[in-house]
């Protein structure tokens, strides 16, 4: 007991351990919407998004969280409208308008020579680096993020399961869409320093897909992901801690493991369970 | 009667592309209507201008007597079609039907006493009472068509719309959902679907709209389905058959005669109505085109199979003896 609680002596341990469990639980929140919508790739495009971004808020001297939400914002919602509005499938709008943004601010570091930003905690994560203040950002706008999906539940479901039907039942789902556009490019910004740019995506998509393998409500596939999210992410700190690898990619990796589990025992589920009614025949 | 959905000169399209053209049309309150029409006709396309996820390129639609669906007092049930469902889609019966009560159940997430209750009542009105936890992909087909009325149903529409409802689902179920969907309509809800299914219609729908693109008729279907009008709308040969009060359409494989259609003819009298040039003008008919037949056998060219020899469709075509 006295080892598992060894690390938490340590501030920095305690911030990040924090700040990790709440993202992985807002990761496995959002990623619940983000799969079904069929837009997986949306985490890994955004981020990289964010990056350009990032590079614009730094040049401009900007708030980071600010700057870069609103660049995030802009390409969700940018995406979201190319969707709707064209016969372009989103995963292509995503290639477009992600890696422009991406492609922007590659420009303009090699444009500006004296450029000095650390580029590591950007694309991997930095937990050593969260700070109590990063933390209490963390915490308010996931709780932020939590709320307002408590009481849009069911137009963003209705919304997710069939758009346009919806529409019809009086949801007002381009509010609905522009509003989860917000909602994602909030929580990559806060999800940024703990996993990295490069690591978000999979934080986003793999709790949810384990949900999705153990059950077939939709209430429970969210309460499962978030609980994936968020325990993955209290032992891939710890993982992180004692086998000294970085924290995004022990989270990261835990929940790979943990998906790999669940597959195989939901394949030899649905094995046993189509010989027994072979047996019954 | 103020119509409760009201077309007026209604065109809309794709880009520069025209789907739909010059549609004026009334859905009076209590009335059982279905588009028919080919694939391509605009009949989904009309559905949802009526259902106002579309909007027109020209003219005015009513619903309720209203232009703005926000502000209209009528309730749309809308049913899509099955194809169009995500069945892999984490999603119960009653989570499923619960949608529909979006707008009325308040701004908590779970559903109220009252959503419940109504829940209850739908599932078990439809015959599916006690699947409510069960996921939508492991129902049969009719079931699954039932869920999606349920939903339509439970926020007590004015106005209910099925696009294809017969569309994927056996023949017994179609007939089951058809003589529920007449029950309702009894009990004086207003109904508008579209099928392919021509001798569903005939059978079941006391009034259609013929559609490709434009209005071409509309009608009880035993005065407008006739040869000239479905030929007109299908683009194809039609044959248009009366047996015993029962109306059949079929459509006539190119280069094959009436025989390969109906090679043991049923005793029974039997009228063959085949485009011909004896055109008798009619009110079905929207104007521009108006020189179609009702297919009363006291007017039209018919061929009596059980006395004369059945002829071949060519020689009824009057191309060839």
């Amino acid at each position: 007991m006295a080892g598992l609680l060894e690390p938490f002596q340590f501030e920095f341990f305690r911030n990040g351990t924090l700040a990790a469990v709440v993202v992985g639980g807002l990761c496995g929140l959002i990623g619940v919407y983000i799969v079904l919508r069929g837009m997986s790739y949306i985490g890994h495009g955004l981020s990289h998004a964010i990056f350009g971004g990032a590079v614009v808020t730094y040049l401009l001297s900007i708030n980071f969280y600010l700057g870069a939400g609103l660049w995030g914002f802009i390409a969700a919602v940018l995406i979201n409208q190319t969707v709707r509005r064209t016969k372009i499938n989103a995963d292509a709008a995503i290639g477009v308008i992600t890696t422009a943004s991406f492609a922007t601010g590659v420009a303009l570091i090699s444009r500006t020579r004296h450029f000095n930003l650390n580029f590591d905690a950007a694309l991997f994560g930095n937990i050593l680096g969260v700070s109590q203040s990063d933390v209490w950002v963390v915490v308010g706008v996931s709780a932020l993020i939590a709320i307002t999906i408590f009481f849009m539940y069911k137009q963003l479901l209705f919304t997710t399961f069939q758009a346009e039907v919806a529409e019809v039942y009086g949801v007002k789902t381009q509010w609905v869409d522009t509003l989860f556009a917000l909602i994602l490019a909030a929580t990559l910004i806060v999800s940024m320093q703990i996993l990295g740019v490069t690591l978000i995506a999979a934080a986003l998509i793999i709790p949810a897909i384990t949900a999705r393998l153990l059950t077939d409500s939709f209430n429970r596939m969210g309460v499962i992901s978030i609980i994936v999210g968020a325990l993955t992410g209290l032992l891939g700190m710890y993982l992180s801690y004692y086998m000294d690898i970085a924290s995004g990619a022990s989270i990261v990796l835990l929940q790979a493991v943990v998906f790999t589990v669940v597959l195989l025992i939901s394949s030899l589920r649905k094995t046993a369970s189509r010989r027994l009614v072979q047996t019954d025949v | 009667m103020e119509p409760l959905v009201e077309l007026k000169h209604v065109a809309f399209g794709y880009g520069a592309q025209p789907v739909l053209e010059d549609i004026s049309l009334h859905i009076h309150p209590g009335q059982f209507a279905a588009l028919v029409g080919p694939s391509g006709a605009g009949k989904t396309s009309l559905l949802k201008l009526i259902l106002g996820t579309l909007q027109p390129t020209q003219g005015q639609i009513l619903i309720g007597g209203q232009s703005d669906r926000s502000r209209s007092p009528a309730q749309v049930g809308y049913v899509p079609q099955l194809e169009a469902v995500d069945w892999n889609f984490p999603v119960t019966v009653g989570e499923a039907v619960l949608m529909g009560r979006v707008r009325r159940s308040g701004i908590w997430p779970w559903a109220t006493a009252e959503d419940k209750r109504r829940l209850r009542d739908i599932l078990e009105q439809l015959g599916i009472g006690g699947l409510a936890g069960r996921h939508i992909r492991d129902l049969s087909g009719g079931q699954q068509q039932r869920v999606f009325l349920a939903r339509a149903l439970i926020c007590q529409p004015d106005l209910l719309v099925l696009d294809e409802p017969t569309t994927g689902v056996d023949i017994r179920n179609a007939e089951t959902l058809l003589h529920l969907l007449a029950e309702l309509n009894n009990a004086g809800m207003t109904i508008l679907i579209t099928t392919h299914d021509l001798n569903t219609a005939a059978a079941h729908l006391p009034w259609v709209v013929c559609l490709n693109r434009r209005v071409i008729a509309e009608g009880p279907p035993e005065e407008i389905f006739t040869t000239e009008i479905l030929n007109e709308t299908y683009q194809g040969d039609m044959l248009v058959i009366r047996q015993d009060g029962m109306l059949f359409v079929q459509q006539k494989p190119h280069g094959h005669t009436y025989h390969d259609i109906i090679p043991h003819p049923v005793p029974g009298e039997m009228h063959v109505d085949h485009a011909h040039t004896d055109h008798v003008p009619t009110d079905h008919v929207h104007t521009d085109h108006a020189h179609a037949d009702h297919v009363h056998t006291d007017h039209v060219l018919t061929d009596h199979v059980h006395t004369d020899p059945i002829p071949t469709m060519e020689a009824a075509d009057g191309r060839s003896a």
